[in-house]
């Protein structure tokens, strides 16, 4: 089956410098797609190459099939873009705004409903400029979603909300993939690429690092750990000749082992021998964090 | 055109009409700053209208003001701020073309135009004495003048949303009106003004839609191939400008 997106040799360049470095990757049909990097990684430049508003310096990019640019009145009627931000007039309402936009497709969802699922129904009459931050990302997420799009692009769409509304949020992106549409979003949240996506694509300095569903990458990178707590500040070298592995400080008191949990028992003989006090040996949770900071050397929101 | 672009337009026109009215800025230059002046300078003779009422002399003259107003200032600055917000950005991933777009813009200020055109008419017969040229008026002159006009300025307005940053299209858009006020024979005649200052306002184009809207309501005028030339040449000028420098973001 044909990819609803696919990105082949991506380059664009702002001042000399290479944002997007040759990125590529396919987005198969009904997918729940991840681009997970830290900031300045470059991943708005990407979906805003895909959605047809930067002109990309080398490389290809399809939706459905279709040029972004060059067949932009076909693709923009399949297309449901949100924005990081911005997007409404400040004097509109929701309800106006989402009316605008289902005004311009030929058979949109039902504006009053929409506005109830994206939890806007007590505010569809005030003023953008008068709504919170996360109100106003969830309008634009409507907005995304008003003209029954078969492709959604979203760029960072939980930023800003909260909890509740996070997992809302989830909810209607499962809902979608459930009826067969597409989805392709950012994020720098790294539950949300391992809870929501069918894969992930890892993306930093403009390249994909890894590309694979979150558990096969988490399974792959993941190598096994034991945190160690103590109230002691401990010398890592002579941990690690004793117990015959490497070990790493986690932060004050905490001490990640390069072991499993086989060993948990040889591991806290091994203190209690040394006359070192402990308070708990755990297995670490492995998770995408680690696997982002293994590729990368560094925490995604560094 | 297809019935779809022909909802698309409306919708968008609809919504540029109605924030235009919700803007209290907006409202306050295309309606307040005209009436103002009119209101003012035909109860107050302070201004020389040689041998004329000072309304007769004023109506024309602000009307071209109203068109000013609406086209290129309150345009211009809204559309400026629709780039700052990325609005436009946003009206660019859907099927709403940009050419859509512009048209529905221009609907809304020929909107904003009649009702301005009402209202000044309207307060200027009912409370200031204004006698209507009757038989005299030129209809089909005063519609080829305000759609000039219109064009002309709006182009203008465009062309600083485009270019300018959302600011800087305040800026100029309130200067560029200003300057066009004093240099657009709508306050007091041309030849009041040095000759050399006259012979330039006549090249910028509110003199120009004055004078025509002046001949069409009945005054006296020898320079209406002129006016329509000079008029025209902005009118297309200024929407070419303002579609090279067009930008959705």
């Amino acid at each position: 089956m044909q990819p609803a997106i696919e990105v082949r040799g991506l380059v664009k360049t702002y001042g000399g410098q290479r944002v997007v470095d040759g990125l590529s990757f396919d987005v198969p049909a009904g997918a729940i797609f991840a681009l997970l990097g830290p900031n300045g990684a470059g991943k708005t430049t990407t979906v805003e190459c895909i959605e047809g508003f930067r002109i990309p310096d080398a490389g290809a990019v399809r939706v459905l099939g279709r040029d972004p640019r060059r067949q932009r009145q076909a693709v923009v009627g399949t297309l449901g873009v949100m924005l990081q931000e911005g997007g409404a007039y400040q004097a509109a309402t929701p309800a106006e705004m989402a009316r605008l936009h289902a005004s311009f497709y030929p058979n949109p969802v039902d504006v009053p409903g929409l506005l109830a699922d994206v939890g806007l129904a007590g505010v569809a009459q005030q003023r953008y400029r008068s709504l919170s931050g996360g109100q106003k990302q969830r309008l634009n997420l409507a907005l995304a979603l008003v003209g029954r799009p078969e492709v959604v692009i979203l760029d960072e769409p939980t930023a800003g909300m909260d909890p509740q509304a996070r997992l809302a949020t989830w909810d209607m992106l499962r809902g979608l993939r459930e009826r067969g549409v597409t989805v392709l979003l950012t994020t720098h949240f790294m539950d949300e690429a391992e809870r929501l996506s069918d894969t992930v694509a890892v993306i930093d300095q403009g390249r994909v690092l890894a590309l694979d569903s979150p558990a096969e990458l988490v399974g792959r990178m993941h190598s096994p750990r034991l945190l160690v707590t103590t109230a002691r500040d401990l010398d890592v070298a002579e941990v690690a000749a004793g117990l015959g592995a490497q070990v790493s400080a986690d932060g004050a008191g905490r001490y990640l082992i390069a072991a499993g949990p086989e060993s948990i028992a040889r591991v806290s003989a091994w203190f209690a021998a040394s006359g070192i006090p402990i308070t708990g040996v755990t297995t670490a949770r492995g998770g995408l964090e680690e696997v982002f900071l293994q590729l990368t050397g560094r925490r995604v929101r560094e | 055109m297809s019935a779809a672009a022909v909802r698309r337009i409306r919708a968008q026109a609809v919504m540029e009409l109605r924030m235009m009215l919700r803007n209290g800025e907006s409202v306050l230059v295309t309606f307040g700053i005209p009436l103002v002046l009119l209101v003012f300078f035909s109860m107050v003779d302070v201004l020389p209208h040689e041998g004329q009422r000072s309304v007769e002399f004023l109506v024309p003259g602000v009307l071209a003001l109203a068109v000013m107003s609406a086209a290129m200032v309150s345009l211009g600055i809204a559309t400026g701020f629709e780039r700052f917000y990325l609005v436009l950005k946003r009206l660019g991933a859907t099927p709403l073309r940009r050419r859509e777009l512009v048209v529905a813009k221009i609907l809304s200020v020929l909107a904003i135009e009649a009702i301005q055109i009402a209202v000044i008419l309207g307060i200027a017969l009912a409370g200031l004495g204004y006698r209507a040229p009757g038989q005299a008026v030129r209809g089909w002159l005063a519609l080829t003048a305000v759609g000039l006009g219109t064009a002309a300025f709006a182009g203008l307005g465009l062309a600083m949303a485009g270019r300018l940053r959302a600011m800087g299209t305040l800026a100029v858009a309130n200067v560029a009106y200003l300057a066009l006020l004093l240099l657009g024979g709508i306050a007091f005649p041309l030849d009041r003004l040095p000759a050399p200052v006259a012979a330039l306002a006549r090249l910028l184009p509110a003199a120009p839609l004055a004078d025509l809207l002046r001949a069409a309501l009945g005054s006296p005028t020898g320079t209406v191939g002129a006016d329509l030339a000079v008029l025209a040449v902005w009118a297309c000028a200024a929407t070419a400008l303002a579609s090279a420098t067009f930008r959705w973001e």
